[in-house]
């Protein structure tokens, strides 16, 4: 039998869950934090860049005490072929700007300093507890299963991350699907910081971001990424799974082999790999969303999907935390009015629909499926790289006329598709 | 870097295995290669592979808990798949 009532449970001590679990917290509700790793975080990870504009609103300035890595200033996107590259980089002050920076981060440190804010505020945080089920009753849920234990609550967040269970369990979600997924796969390589920074031409506690198409996912939707730390370096790679089933390389093979780039291979050069890891990425945005919320349940962070791909960034985080904090305003409401119902929880629904979330995950609604283009990952990186190889490599052949040795590049993808994807591309951002 | 074999990968990392006791148990071994080989080609940790005599093996230690198979494998009732109990499993300690 449930021997104490609390007025929140929160599964998972991921931002989403913490945000919600400090802001509760802090507004006196009783409230409980379940999380299935030894420790906040220890489940975790990212690519990974955390946006700071989310959480600056609720803990100002925040970056100056939390365990981020490095402030990014320096953005580049690089398209791959299997021996050429040609990168765009992007430097400006105002990455800098507040509200407007970002950090890179790593998950372990950083999460369980977010988790310890909700504990300060006063929620209690229970790690090693598996959630295996709902509690129920007329429908309602109630309350959590874990093992033998049953705990009850006027209200439950299900911040349990991409793969939620417990979501599915409310009947809030349907089951993912393969072309709504990406399996990221990331390994933490540790160089002294003075070499990071001459490496990428940093200033100290700088950091860059880099992605990368085509080549490294050998033409295969998705792409490659690298953030650099206090330390180490973030490098991975990220699949759409339904594009993965034909592919002639493991997943594992791929990021060998893209370590072993002639790009990456003096990136990483005397880097010791320190770990390992793998995660889902929700990545069909809107189209994928969820029911956010029921009689005394609600989904929060990746849990509900609420990841933006935009090609050129990727944002998780930054909406789980608006997430969290939408849900926990939903349910001070809640808890002044003592009612816990749908009708009453919609409002988190509410705050969603006015904030960046769902501005941002309509505008970039059609993405996903114009992503789902192969010429983006095969022709459109390897036109560039030979245009740039006609501008660049000189070997005494007799030269043309630029615009020639262009146009003669795109007639080998297509005019007509060149212009249909570029019209997509810019219809769907 | 020198390459680093997968196995060497997974070596590096904590876990924290739950012995006896898998998370993810294969209950239809025979009939779905099919799905079963996306999830060797998917699969981040390498678990999943195909012997000669055309055997599926697999083994949960190793797990990233990444939840791709189960994806993969979601409506065809091959695999029983669950996050290990509390404290079990990978512990990220970067992330």
């Amino acid at each position: 039998m449930p021997e104490e009532k609390f007025d929140c449970i929160i599964v998972g001590a991921g931002p989403a869950g913490s945000t919600a679990g400090f802001l509760l917290a802090n507004a006196g509700l009783e409230v409980l934090i379940i999380e299935r790793g030894t420790f906040a975080g220890s489940k975790n990870m990212t690519g990974g860049r955390l946006y700071s504009h989310s959480l600056e609103k609720i803990i100002s300035d925040f970056a100056s005490v939390a365990p981020v890595e490095r402030k990014v200033v320096k953005e580049t996107i690089t398209m791959l072929t299997n021996d050429s590259a040609v990168s765009i980089d992007f430097q400006s002050q105002q990455l800098n700007q507040a509200q407007k920076e970002s950090y890179t981060v790593l998950r372990a440190d950083f999460d369980q300093w977010l988790a310890g804010k909700a504990e300060d505020a006063g929620a209690i945080l229970a790690p090693g507890v598996r959630v295996d089920d709902l509690l129920f009753k007329d429908g309602k849920v109630t309350g959590v299963i874990a093992g033998e234990d049953e705990m009850e609550a006027d209200v439950v967040i299900l911040a349990d991350g991409v793969n939620s269970l417990l979501a599915q369990k409310a009947g809030l979600k349907v089951e993912l699907k393969p072309n709504q997924v990406a399996v990221g796969v990331k390994e933490v390589i540790e160089l002294p910081a003075q070499v990071i920074e001459d490496r990428f031409g940093l200033n100290k506690g700088e950091g860059a971001a880099r992605i990368f198409v085509g080549n490294c996912t050998k033409g295969k939707i998705g792409g490659g990424f690298l953030y650099t730390n206090k330390n180490s370096l973030s490098l991975g790679l990220v699949f759409t799974l339904a594009d993965l089933a034909e592919s002639q390389l493991t997943v594992p093979q791929m990021l060998e082999e893209f370590k072993s780039h002639p790009v990456i291979k003096p990136l990483i050069k005397d880097g010791k790999l320190v770990e390992y890891s793998a995660h889902l990425v929700p990545e069909a945005g809107l189209n994928m969303l969820p029911k956010l919320y029921s009689d005394g349940v609600m989904v929060v962070g990746d849990a509900a999907g609420l990841v933006i791909n935009a090609g050129y960034t990727v944002r998780g985080m930054d909406l789980a935390i608006a997430s969290g904090e939408a849900a926990s305003k939903a349910i001070i409401t809640a808890k002044e009015q003592d009612d816990y119902s749908a009708a009453s929880l919609a409002r988190y629904q509410d705050l969603l629909d006015r904030s960046f979330v769902m501005q941002d995950l309509k505008q970039y609604q059609k993405f996903p499926e114009f992503m789902e283009n192969p010429r983006i990952f095969n022709e459109y990186p390897q036109l560039v790289v030979n245009i740039f190889k006609d501008m660049f490599i000189v070997d005494g052949s007799p030269g043309k006329p630029l615009r020639k040795k262009v146009l003669n590049h795109a007639k080998q993808v297509g005019l007509v598709n060149l212009l249909k994807d570029a019209w997509k591309g810019v219809k769907a951002l | 870097m020198k390459p680093i074999s997968i196995e060497e990968k997974l070596g590096v990392n904590k876990f924290n295995v739950d012995e006896g006791n898998p998370h993810i148990i294969i209950k239809k071994e025979t009939g779905n290669l099919e799905v079963i080989k996306k999830c060797v080609i998917a699969c981040p940790a390498g678990l999943y592979s195909i012997k000669e005599d055309g055997n599926i093996s697999f083994d949960f230690a190793g797990c990233l808990e990444c939840g791709t198979c189960r994806v993969i494998c979601a409506g065809t009732g091959i695999l029983d798949w669950n996050y290990p109990q509390g404290t079990f499993g990978v512990e990220f300690r970067y992330g």
